[in-house]
């Protein structure tokens, strides 16, 4: 099969995760994608260990987001090796960088400057908050970025304080963001012949995924979302039963669901909390506790049998270890093995994105520092 | 211009994930029909269960449904579905998050449609796939959150899960069928091809948590573990997490422990001063922390860390936020009005293209207010309609 998007060159130079996860969106998609990384040290990614895992010189976490790429060492400062980048710059189709506001202008690879060496280049940068006002300078990192965002006001309850989403959800949005506007950017240029410049922020990605939320703040006299107090509960926005409940042997979630229903099927009595709609607000923290108490005393697959009979959306909490199991997470062939230079495999998961009915499978593992300077050198006579 | 302008995009999907799609290319500046059923519409317009009605509707179909015109059809009628076919032959992307099997009882399954016309991109969500163990299963968030391991990573260890405070999964997929169609888009600009996409909620999640299910699979099957207090990341070490200050909060990402102990007057952290160290004897650290940060204000300890380039920030909520010169700049809220009048405050496209930021002004449609207008355009048959 023919991926879509190949015959497109994408030099990333990117580090740690936005960037370079929108980079490994586009390699599944069929583009060629070569990180352009400072010698020795490369991709600062390369040394950032989660548990101290490491495969060979690099982490874990490296080889997870930069599989499926090539690896070019360039010394940006070095006037030689900005000659053979400037010829490559002229051959690629994207060049994306997340440099802070000011350091490309300073090496001389401004869009502006670019566009010089290729009319036709679409250019991607990534900040933290844009390149104006008074946080542009701060450091563009997740957690900061969650904090000052809003966003740790919707998790846990209301007497857990913030609480932020325990992973790095503004990088990999704003990269999800960044991997649309590159190709958007493909399709405009495929009807002007002219190079386009794509812009996205870790902070602009932050907001618009609360872009729901935050229209109901907004249109609702600047009332701030007040979440439960009752642990378990999921969701600021909405009422009794949404949430996680504690089963004699686990946890049940429970989404938007008929309470009417739902009480009568698990023999619990609200009548005196739950009149109409409007009430599973009101009364969502004993609504919820109510439910809670009652759950606690049968197995989860006791309520799950229960419930899903008569189409109440529910479902069994799993940790990574049951989740794995499942038969489902098998019928979508959700893993997938890349192959080591040695010989080893390492176990990923694969793009969630099927085109004709086939997965988009790839089994190339991320590159070593500076892997393909020689093949590179070669193809584009950079010599 | 805007990337996909002349592109026509007919959007099935009712709720998040597909009308979060078909919204970004409505930004990109694709014009988007929604396909709705007659008398009720997307039930995301009546039974989302936000609290908040804005002029009849949820607040949430408003957010999600801007820049979009609506159809109001009936499938089980024969001229209905001979309309929306005569829509399908001019289109260029069709989206539905049916449940498997829906699509094709209707006649709008992507072999059909297909037919009517070759060069469509054809986009599809489903819950867990289309085939297998659990395509009939519910295709809702918190149940994917819950289904997949990830509420094993937010909130502290002695809490049992908690869920992403958001319909995280839904928008995940969303923005990967948005990438789907888009590549598939490029693809018929170069090739003259249509293709089929599909996206399921489950791979979505797994997606986001390739990171940590990564970790998992090649870490001898260890499971995350949330640290007992402060928790922002099962995976990192101290000090990366959110504390209490005397008037409110500062988060603090990744720094030396020492020099931490140095900048804010806290001997008691000297000792720990190895990375190891920070990770396996995070909870001690964070519990000191904690105590040592509670007794100052959030800008005091700001003074201290942000000049020695400590990664750390206050903690804001949305009023605190909109408020600061750094929220302003972005021009983020946009005012848009629907077809009666009603305006009403949203979120922008976060995507600037060539330096435009891709607003629009037009609200959510009422339901069925573009059938007329619709039907003049795009159907011939003008005397099947007026029968």
């Amino acid at each position: 099969m023919r991926k879509p998007l190949e015959g497109v060159l994408v030099l990333e130079f990117c580090q740690f995760l936005a960037g370079p996860s929108a980079g490994l969106k586009l390699a599944d998609l069929g583009a060629r994608v070569i990180k352009i990384e400072r010698p020795i040290h490369g991709d600062a990614c390369r040394q950032l260990a989660i548990k101290n895992l490491f495969i060979d010189n690099d982490s874990l976490l490296f080889h997870t987001i930069n599989r499926h790429k090539e690896s070019y060492a360039a010394d940006l400062k070095d006037p030689e090796d900005l000659k053979r980048l400037n010829v490559l710059i002229s051959k690629a189709d994207i060049m994306v960088h997340n440099f802070r506001p000011g350091v490309m202008e300073k090496i001389g690879l401004s869009y502006q400057a670019v566009q010089l060496i290729n009319p036709k280049i679409i250019y991607g940068v990534v900040t933290g908050y844009g390149n104006e006002g008074p946080w542009a300078k701060k450091p563009g990192q997740d957690l900061l970025i969650q904090s000052i965002s809003g966003l740790t006001y919707l998790s846990g309850t209301s007497n857990d304080g913030p609480v932020p989403f325990g992973l790095s959800v503004s990088d990999i949005m704003c990269g999800n963001h960044l991997a649309q506007g590159l190709m958007a950017a493909l399709i405009k240029r495929a009807k002007t012949g002219k190079s386009v410049l794509v812009e996205v922020s870790l902070l602009e990605s932050i907001l618009d995924v609360q872009f729901e939320v935050i229209t109901t703040y907004l249109n609702d006299g600047g009332k701030l979302p007040e979440r439960s107090a009752m642990d378990g509960s999921a969701h600021a926005y909405l009422s009794a039963p949404y949430g996680i409940y504690a089963t004699a042997n686990g946890y049940l979630a429970l989404a938007m669901a008929d309470l009417a229903l739902v009480s009568q099927l698990i023999n619990c009595d609200i009548s005196d909390l739950y009149g109409d709609k409007h009430s599973a607000f009101e009364n969502r923290d004993a609504l919820i506790s109510r439910l809670g108490e009652k759950f606690k005393t049968a197995h989860t697959g006791n309520w799950l049998t229960i419930l899903e009979d008569e189409g109440v959306w529910c479902a069994e909490v799993l940790d990574y270890k049951s989740a794995v199991k499942l038969k489902a997470y098998q019928d979508l062939a959700i893993e997938q093995e890349l192959v080591l230079n040695d010989g080893r495999i390492l176990k990923t998961t694969a793009s969630p994105i099927r085109l004709n009915r086939e997965k988009l499978f790839s089994t190339k593992a991320a590159p070593g520092l500076g892997h393909n300077n020689n093949e590179i050198n070669e193809e584009f006579k950079l010599n | 211009m805007r990337p996909l302008e002349d592109y026509l995009v007919v959007d099935f999907s009712q709720f998040l994930s597909g009308p979060s799609a078909s919204l970004r290319l409505a930004d990109m500046g694709a014009r988007v029909i929604k396909i709705e059923r007659v008398g009720m519409g997307d039930i995301c317009r009546s039974l989302y269960t936000s609290d908040l009605i804005m002029n009849g509707e949820s607040s949430v179909f408003h957010a999600i449904n801007r820049n979009k015109e609506s159809f109001e059809v009936d499938l089980k009628k024969a001229e209905d579905c001979e309309m929306v076919r005569e829509l399908l032959k001019k289109a260029d992307v069709m989206i539905h998050n049916f449940r498997p099997g829906v699509m094709d009882r209707l006649g709008f399954d992507y072999d059909t449609v297909a037919a009517l016309n070759p060069i469509i991109v054809y986009g599809e969500i489903s819950g867990y796939g289309t085939e297998g163990t659990w395509k009939g299963k519910p295709g809702q968030d918190l149940l994917l959150q819950s289904l997949t391991g990830l509420t094993s990573l937010t909130g502290n260890a002695t809490k049992g899960p908690v869920a992403m405070g958001l319909s995280i999964v839904d928008m995940l997929a969303g923005a990967h069928l948005a990438q789907g169609i888009l590549a598939s888009l490029y693809q018929k600009a170069i090739h003259n091809e249509g293709s089929l996409v599909q996206v399921s909620m489950m791979e979505s999640a797994y997606d986001f948590q390739f990171e940590t299910i990564t970790t998992f699979l090649n870490d001898g099957g260890q499971l995350p573990e949330r640290s007992v207090n402060n928790n922002a990341n099962a995976y990192l070490g101290a000090p990366y997490g959110i504390y209490r200050t005397q008037n409110g909060y500062i988060s603090i990402a990744m720094a030396a422990i020492p020099v931490l102990g140095n900048l804010l007057n806290c001997p008691a952290l000297l000792k720990y001063e190895t990375p190891t160290i920070a990770f396996e004897q995070r909870d001690e650290i964070k519990a000191i922390l904690a105590g040592h940060l509670i007794t100052g204000s959030t800008a005091y300890w700001l003074s201290k860390l942000e000049p020695a380039d400590i990664w750390c920030a206050d903690v804001l909520n949305w009023s605190d936020l909109m408020e600061h010169d750094g929220f302003k700049v972005l021009n983020m809220i946009q005012n848009v009005a629907m077809i009666d009048g009603y305006q009403y405050k949203t979120t922008r496209c976060p995507i600037r293209i060539d330096g435009e930021l891709l607003t629009s002004s037009k609200g959510s449609p009422k339901l069925g207010q573009d059938n007329e207008a619709i039907i003049r355009e795009f159907v011939q048959l003008k005397s099947v309609i007026n029968e």
